[in-house]
């Protein structure tokens, strides 16, 4: 079974992946898979009910409020970043995890690279498959590098202004 | 001024142990320059024509006695011991080796200075009014708010790859002297009918390609919720702005384009469905920020000076240099002492080693330990006694640093251009160079009047020649430099762009189309006119004629 990076509990680890990343003109596959929006709102219902894990590929031009009545069924959004550039699933996330209250996995893929792994965190993703064959370790250590944070994100970091007033 | 305490520290050393790694991997060949890139930019490492260029944050240009003497010393130790101050009153080395970059970067983080996002698409350098604390017209220290906003964009995860970069002007003055319309975002803190603080939002102003004066958003947003409102105003554009092509990424595009209506409907949609508790400074933090900027070591003194009238009596060049640079200060018996670094044939902005440190010793002696850089690429020192002027004054002579020439013809802001940049299509600093030489004379540049010429190497307008009374901009007809002039802009209360002269020039005919302007200026101006008013009255008629009347 092919891996990804999972952070759970404030570590990085290697985690197998059960899901299969299917695209519009793929036929359906046994077991957990990853749809584009377009097919979730065709098919979900259907593939839910089969008893698999459903997850939803949400490109960046596409606003994950669609899928706000959805989410509590939805395995896995994996936000897709073209470039490493493109950072609109940056919000994507926040918007996720803060106004959605969404608890499931969100993953990031695409151009998925190491230096960015400490603000993927913090906005909210628990899943990444790296683009630049970085491993857990590498992702551990880049997630830890800062210290302190002066706002407040998707995560647990006590923002400065929290810790300074010593909460 | 802010002092850092052991977080704002230790976010320095982390970041420079950070960047050493990464730029130790560069050097073993572990990375490419394509994959380097990205990380040395977020750290202001530019790759320039000629070596690399590093972009230091002056954090709305507010600097101690000790920082200014950390950058003499990296442009002595690290540089050919001069820097260049900027438009966005960071300062620039030239002539960076990468293998120092950490080091230095070192060297700043000991007396708190930086490089972080002075470059990138992410929230850049925030500048403010440079009289911030100085200024009689203010309703509050605008660097208390500048502060805010610096901490919380700093290594912000949502917006730190943006379509295109950012950058905030904040402003608590009735008169505008921070540019506030030509920025992604202005700030103007005033206050409301209520009694409270609030500011006026205004967001898509920008020159470049395409030039635009920010339209208001918000007419008075309570200030204790300024971080929640930029929140929702980044994530609208960080979410819609264009990212398919670079020239049309600015969050002006997405305004314009959308019209300021329905883009602040969307804003407010954003803030409206926000917690704003989650996002906004606790009241605890804003005091914590606030008590930084609290006035301290002025002493109770008589509003006028002996010293300082006697010394203009006596001496035709103090009272000459008291006129165009020394400027009022709220505080009774101090002033404020603008030191021009527009040496009419010098470099535009450029200071040496010695001239940092010569400024640090009198900051620290005479100016309450505070120095300020100004968007017009000058320096200040914003707390002198004016008993103290008449010392300063010489001091600074003995360095060169005295000419009295700020707002005048010869204060000309200039990019760096062809002669450093990779962007620019023409050579800038001679241009100002030429001109300034041409008005040398200071009694011809005070019989001028407030003039400014501003000269950009390109369409970025770096030197933001579209809001200058004059402004130049260097453009590239097959391989020859030429130079376009525009006249009228303005980037203060009465900003305006300025409108195309006419066909654009050689560089052998801009300093005689400048002399022409002003001799039409001149002749034409009615009573105490400043050269922009003589221009909106008669338009661009008269001007046109005398440069292009041998053409006809």
């Amino acid at each position: 079974m092919p891996t990804l990076i999972r952070w759970s509990d404030g570590v990085a680890h290697e985690a197998p992946d059960s899901f299969v990343a299917v695209d519009d003109d793929e036929p359906m596959p046994p077991g957990d898979v990853i749809v584009n929006m377009t097919r979730f709102q065709a098919e979900g219902d259907r593939l839910i009910g089969e008893g698999r894990r459903v997850g939803v590929r949400v490109q960046p031009n596409e606003a994950v409020e669609v899928l706000a009545y959805d989410l509590p069924r939805i395995a896995v959004v994996a936000l897709v970043f073209p470039k490493f550039r493109d950072g609109r699933a940056y919000s994507a996330a926040m918007l996720l995890r803060t106004r959605l209250a969404y608890a499931g996995e969100v993953r990031a893929v695409g151009e998925v690279l190491l230096e960015q792994a400490r603000f993927m965190i913090r906005c909210g993703f628990d899943a990444f498959e790296p683009a630049d064959h970085t491993g857990a370790e590498d992702w551990d250590l880049a997630a830890r590098r800062y210290r302190h944070v002066y706002q407040r994100a998707a995560d647990t970091s006590s923002p400065a202004f929290q810790e300074r007033a010593g909460a | 001024m802010y002092s850092y305490d052991d977080i704002d520290r230790e976010m320095l050393i982390d970041r420079v142990a950070e960047f050493r790694a990464q730029c130790a991997r560069r050097l073993a060949g572990e990375i490419t320059e394509e994959q380097f890139k990205p990380i040395r930019l977020m750290n202001g490492l530019y790759l320039q024509l000629h070596a690399y260029m590093l972009r230091i944050a002056i954090p709305y240009g507010t600097l101690s006695s000790a920082q200014m003497r950390t950058l003499a010393h990296v442009a002595r130790t690290y540089d050919r011991g001069y820097g260049h101050f900027t438009t966005r009153t960071n300062l620039q080395l030239h002539w960076i080796k990468l293998r120092d970059a950490p080091q230095i970067l070192d060297d700043l983080a000991t007396v708190g200075l930086h490089a972080i996002q002075t470059s990138g698409n992410c929230i850049r350098n925030l500048t403010a009014d440079p009289l911030a604390g100085v200024a009689a017209d203010e309703v509050d220290d605008p660097r208390i708010w500048a502060e805010a906003i610096r901490q919380w964009s700093t290594f912000h995860p949502e917006f730190s790859y943006l379509p295109r970069k950012f950058k905030i002007a904040v402003t608590a003055a009735r008169r505008d002297r921070a540019a506030t319309r030509i920025y992604d975002i202005g700030l103007r803190l005033h206050r409301a009918e209520s009694g409270e603080l609030a500011f006026e939002v205004l967001v898509g102003g920008g020159l470049g390609r395409i030039p635009y004066l920010g339209p208001t958003v918000r007419q008075s947003l309570p200030a204790r919720h300024l971080l929640s409102y930029l929140q929702a105003i980044l994530r609208v554009y960080n979410r819609h702005g264009r990212r398919d092509n670079i020239h049309k990424a600015r969050i002006k595009v997405l305004v314009a384009s959308l019209g300021a209506e329905e883009f602040t409907r969307q804003v407010e949609e954003e803030w409206d469905r926000t917690d704003k508790a989650l996002v906004d400074l606790p009241d605890l933090e804003l005091a914590r920020i606030r008590a930084n900027f609290a006035p301290s070591g002025f002493a109770t003194l008589a509003p006028a000076s002996a010293a300082f009238e006697s010394a203009k009596a006596a001496d035709h060049a103090f009272a000459r240099f008291a006129r165009n640079n020394i400027v009022a200060h709220k505080t009774p018996g101090y002033c404020a002492i603008n030191i021009s670094l527009k040496v009419p044939g010098e470099t535009p902005g450029d200071c040496s080693a010695e001239q940092m440190d010569l400024v640090a010793d009198l900051a620290d002696r005479y100016s309450l330990d505070e120095i300020r850089v100004a968007y017009e690429q000058n320096l200040i020192l914003p707390h002198v006694r004016l008993d103290d002027a008449p010392t300063v004054y010489a001091a600074l002579a003995g360095a060169g640093l005295a000419t009295a020439n700020i707002g005048l013809i010869s204060d000309i802001i200039a990019c760096p251009g062809l002669d450093y940049c990779t962007l620019a299509n023409a050579r800038a600093i001679p241009v100002a160079q030429d001109i300034a030489r041409r008005f040398a004379d200071p009694d011809l540049a005070e019989r001028i009047g407030e003039l400014n010429i501003k000269i950009s190497g390109c369409i970025n307008a770096c030197g933001h020649h579209h809001v200058g009374h004059i402004g130049i901009l260097g453009v590239d007809k097959k391989g020859e430099e030429f130079y376009q002039l525009t006249l009228g802009g303005s980037g203060d209360d009465d900003a305006a762009l300025g409108q195309i002269l006419g066909p654009a020039l050689p560089a052998d005919r801009v300093t005689p189309a400048v002399d022409q302007l002003v001799q039409v200026y001149l002749r034409e101006r009615r009573g105490e006119e400043r050269f922009v008013e003589t221009f909106r009255r008669t338009g661009l008629a008269p001007f046109k004629e005398a440069v292009y009347a041998d053409a006809h």
